[in-house]
């Protein structure tokens, strides 16, 4: 089957890539880009790990198909953190042991991240309503919850 | 040393591998690449259980871009009658576990792998692959593995003389439960049920592995021991194990799951096969199907007591089903249950039942949530028949130092009676309840464990340290060692680097799994990281031209002490580093040692809940757990644990359930279906750790990652019944099963 030509900006950049029709855009990040900072966990849109932002948008991608992002913005974990800083989330993430395995960590970033720039007040139940389609099996989610919390306090702060 | 000088342990510091963690850098088993690799794919049975008459492989190989083909053929052929025994596991059944070899036993079992160039291509082919087989009846519950005319999935196994599913029996006895029974003034003899459930790490298995033409091979893979995998492996493909290096990524939990190994053995063939580095990464339902959950269960719990409270007798029976394989986790059940308690008379007895299912493995606390769930429901009712508090009635019975339990060893010190304590006088134990709200409480008991540990700890030039263990780190173990090493050398958390060696570059260091890592870890650390403080001030020494005795290591300084006391300028971490050559060279030292000492720990749980009648659905409104963890080296990180056990828990109780259908095969491999806990089902977790230091430790430390899902399956139960009025023998109490009840 012939390979689609797809240019699109992930994290800012303009990238150039081939892909299958049947690729997702997790495929290709993880596969073919080496921006294995988006986790693969179930690849049916039941975990969350994958998540980036599409055009702004919360999304899995491990349902988007690699060829509908067209000139579309991508980001990624691998953007959140800008000029060698991290974000405010991934600060309190460390500082409130918001990770044990972290392998739900950079879709759980990724996915706090969009609910903060929709609402930098957010409720304990918005937060764990707005982070349901993110699983972790390590942490029981309390100090997640926590370190957003505390992320959106500092955001609040410094506005 | 003097609690309050404390600068490092008991400090929530950063961990080591925390940034590269939260920035998507870490490497976890399926985030590497090797240049010319190819993937590997797995052909799985489609049957629960049939004879392997056949398998044709010509096809797939003469696909277009296939490199390699792997079969039980290619694999160190151990007949099935000679235990190979490697830690808990045997090698006979773990080779067919990992390449189906006469039979298969579960919809799933692995009967061949494909290397291709592309994941795609090695699928195909593995369809490709011709294999006939004689299709047998099979058996996937307890009850029906262990019927009279159950279909038998091993030949060789006997049980009273007969073939059968019965694989082993394990029983702890003390006293004499009949005459026990006889003074009790109540007895309560109830039946309970649980569902298999799975680990339900989020990463999946996956490993990538090359093999040179000299056998040298490095496997790149994400398990719970480096060292297992390396000799799994080894056994399997019959490669030295110094010829092969193991190296441990980031594992993104694996809670007992990944301390087997399924994928590193095959793609190892396939990869020696092809002469090309292979990877292979399973999908969710690879996972699901075909990696170890834990058991499915039935017991019968009888406990007697006197009217003002005494426990007199108790007996519990527990099957355990173990999947295709035999290994069900019945010391758990029938050792821990009672064990919370001090029992004049008492009888436990465990039978690991095989069935065609895919093998169990370890779970967190393996068997213990099962055994501690059949006991806790029944001293709820006990409790409630004597009218005494669930909590007061435990006291009243609890073990305490010095108390010979029920599966051998008599106590030392412990904190069972803290953790009672620390519930009874806790806001939550008289917090108020509103309609079709409850509160249950229940306890748990787990071994812990010591055994094998590696650790070498090592001053770089400019006077920074390094230390190196041996145990994958899953939950942040890292953070606790650098605190230890930085409070024993008196520096600042931010010279410490922690790392995880291979299995080329540390000694071997056992599993992580028994709650061992950090005990373990610190023991040999604190040993070497005092040999390096010997070493600096032997150092010190040689350029003051004093006796070494003469100087202590305060500060992270060497000081002259005693007679010389003021006479010299101290001499820095960074400055005898500096002098390191010219006085005799590198600065460093290790530790490697069988780790004793590790005591069991205890937990006590109070649950409340509410049920919604209308739905069925019973939901945790607030959750408090108060455990014994020794010293908390990193207390957040240790609440983190206990949150996470409970959170395990009570997706065990409430929802997280192997579904089989009338063929014999899973129906809910993936997460839509098998539901875990997600964070709009939760409460916070409060947690309370009672420190009573383990007298065996430097640190105090005891394992504290198993226990919190041991108790969380009754305190639920208990909560329910005090919510609603009705017990519930079975779980998981899903919404469909409360209704039902409900309804009755
Ligand atoms: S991998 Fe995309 S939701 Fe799980
Ligand atoms: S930290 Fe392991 S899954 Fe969330």
């Amino acid at each position: 089957m012939a390979k689609i030509q797809v240019k699109t900006k992930i994290n800012g950049e303009e990238t150039e890539f081939l892909c299958q029709p049947y690729d997702t855009v997790l495929d290709v990040l993880r596969r073919d880009l080496n921006m294995t900072g988006t986790k693969e966990v179930c690849s049916t849109g039941d975990c969350g790990a994958c998540s980036i932002t599409l055009d702004g948008r919360l999304v899995c991608s491990c349902l988007v198909l690699a060829a509908e992002t067209e000139d579309k913005d991508i980001e990624t974990i691998e953007g959140m953190a800008k000029n060698g800083k991290f974000n405010v989330l991934q600060k309190t993430f460390l500082e409130h042991a918001a990770l044990q395995c972290g392998i739900c960590t950079p879709g759980m970033l990724v996915a706090a991240k969009s609910l903060l720039e929709k609402n930098k007040n957010p409720t304990e139940t918005e937060i764990r309503y707005w982070l349901a389609g993110n699983l972790c099996r390590c942490t029981g989610y309390d100090k997640i919850v926590k370190a957003v919390q505390a992320a959106a306090e500092e955001i609040r702060e410094n506005a | 040393m003097n609690e309050m000088d404390n600068k490092w342990i008991g400090k929530n510091t950063i961990r080591p591998d925390g940034a590269d963690k939260v920035t998507g850098r870490a490497e976890y088993a399926a985030d590497t690449i090797m240049p010319g690799m190819i993937w590997g794919k797995v052909l799985r049975s489609p049957h629960p259980h049939a004879t392997i008459k056949s398998i044709n492989t010509k096809k797939a190989e003469e696909l277009d871009g296939v490199f390699s083909v792997a079969t039980s053929a290619d694999c160190i052929d151990f007949p099935v009658d000679t235990p190979v025994i490697l830690g808990i596991q045997d090698i006979r059944w773990m080779a067919r576990n990992v390449l189906a070899k006469e039979k298969v036993l579960f919809h799933g079992h692995p009967i061949a792998a494909v290397a291709a160039r592309t994941e795609e291509i090695a699928e195909k082919a593995c369809e490709l692959i011709e294999v006939e087989y004689d299709v047998h009846p099979w058996a996937i519950d307890i009850d029906d593995a262990i019927k009279p005319d159950a279909p038998i999935l091993h030949d060789f196994i006997k049980f009273d003389g007969r073939p059968s599913n019965i694989a082993g029996t394990l029983e702890h006895k003390k006293g004499n439960v009949e005459e026990g029974f006889k003074d009790a003034d109540i007895i309560i003899e109830k039946e309970f049920e649980t569902a298999a459930v799975h680990q339900g790490y989020l990463e999946t298995h996956a490993c990538l592995v090359s093999v040179s033409p000299d056998d040298k091979t490095t496997i790149w893979s994400s398990s719970q021991g480096q060292f297992m995998v390396r000799a799994m492996t080894s056994f399997i493909t019959g490669i030295p194990q110094s010829s092969i290096r193991a190296i441990p990524a980031e594992i993104g939990g694996g809670f007992g799951g990944k301390t087997i190994v399924y994928l590193e053995p095959v793609a190892t063939i396939l990869s020696k096969k092809s002469g090309r580095p292979v990877k292979m990464v399973m999908t969710r339902e690879e996972v699901m199907r075909a990696s170890g959950p834990t058991s499915a269960s039935k017991s019968r719990v009888k406990i007697g007591a006197t009217n003002n409270g005494k426990i007199t007798a108790a007996q519990g029976t527990f099957y355990l089903q173990a999947g295709a394989f035999p290994g069900a986790p019945i010391r758990g059940a029938a050792g821990c249950c009672l064990a919370p308690y001090d029992i004049p008379n008492a009888h436990t007895f465990g039978y690991d039942v095989v069935s065609n299912r895919s093998k169990v493995a370890a779970y967190r606390a393996p068997g213990a949530p099962i055994g501690a769930y059949a006991v806790e429901c029944v001293l709820d009712e006990v409790a409630e028949a004597l009218k005494m508090c669930p909590l007061e009635f435990r006291l009243k019975n609890a073990a305490k130092e010095g108390t010979k339990a029920v599966h051998g060893p008599t106590y030392p010190v412990m904190g069972y009676v803290e953790t009672l304590e620390a519930c009874l006088s806790h806001p939550h134990y008289k917090a108020p309840l509103k309609k079709l709200q409850g509160r249950g409480y229940a306890s748990g008991f787990w071994f812990n464990a010591g055994g094998e540990s590696s650790a070498q700890v090592n001053i770089t030039e400019d006077g920074n340290v390094v230390v190196t263990t041996g145990h994958p780190d899953i939950g942040g173990s890292r953070a606790s060692i650098a605190n230890i090493t930085a409070e024993l050398l008196g520096i600042d958390i931010n010279r410490v680097s922690v790392i995880i060696g291979d299995t080329a570059t540390i000694g071997f260091s056992n599993l992580t799994g028994g709650s061992r890592v950090l005990f373990a870890s610190a023991l040999v650390v604190t040993e070497s990281t005092n040999q390096v403080i010997d070493i600096l001030k032997d150092r010190a020494s040689k350029i003051w031209n004093i006796d070494k005795e003469a100087i202590e290591w305060e500060n992270g300084e060497a000081r002259p002490a005693g007679d010389n006391a003021g006479k010299f300028k101290p001499l820095s971490l960074v400055e005898l580093a500096e002098k390191a050559t010219p006085t005799g060279g590198p600065i460093g030292a290790g530790h490697q040692v069988n780790t004793v000492g590790a005591e069991g720990g205890f937990a006590t749980h109070i649950c409340d809940v509410e049920v919604d009648v209308e739905l069925g659905i019973a939901r945790i409104i607030r959750y408090t757990a108060a455990q014994d963890v020794g010293k908390a080296i990193h207390p957040a990180y240790v609440e983190g644990q206990l949150q996470g056990g409970v959170v395990q828990g009570i997706g065990w109780a409430l929802n997280e359930e192997y579904i089989y259908n009338k063929e014999g095969k899973l129906d809910n491999p993936g997460f839509l279906d098998y539901r875990i806990p997600v964070c709009s089902d939760l409460p916070m977790i409060d947690t309370i750790l009672v420190e009573v230091p383990n007298p065996k430790h430097p640190q105090g430390v005891r394992g504290v990652g198993e226990v919190p899902i041991v108790p969380p399956l009754s305190a639920i139960a208990n909560a329910i019944y005090n919510a609603i009025g009705t017990r519930f023998y079975s779980l998981p109490m899903s919404p469909p099963k409360v209704l039902e009840k409900i309804s009755d």
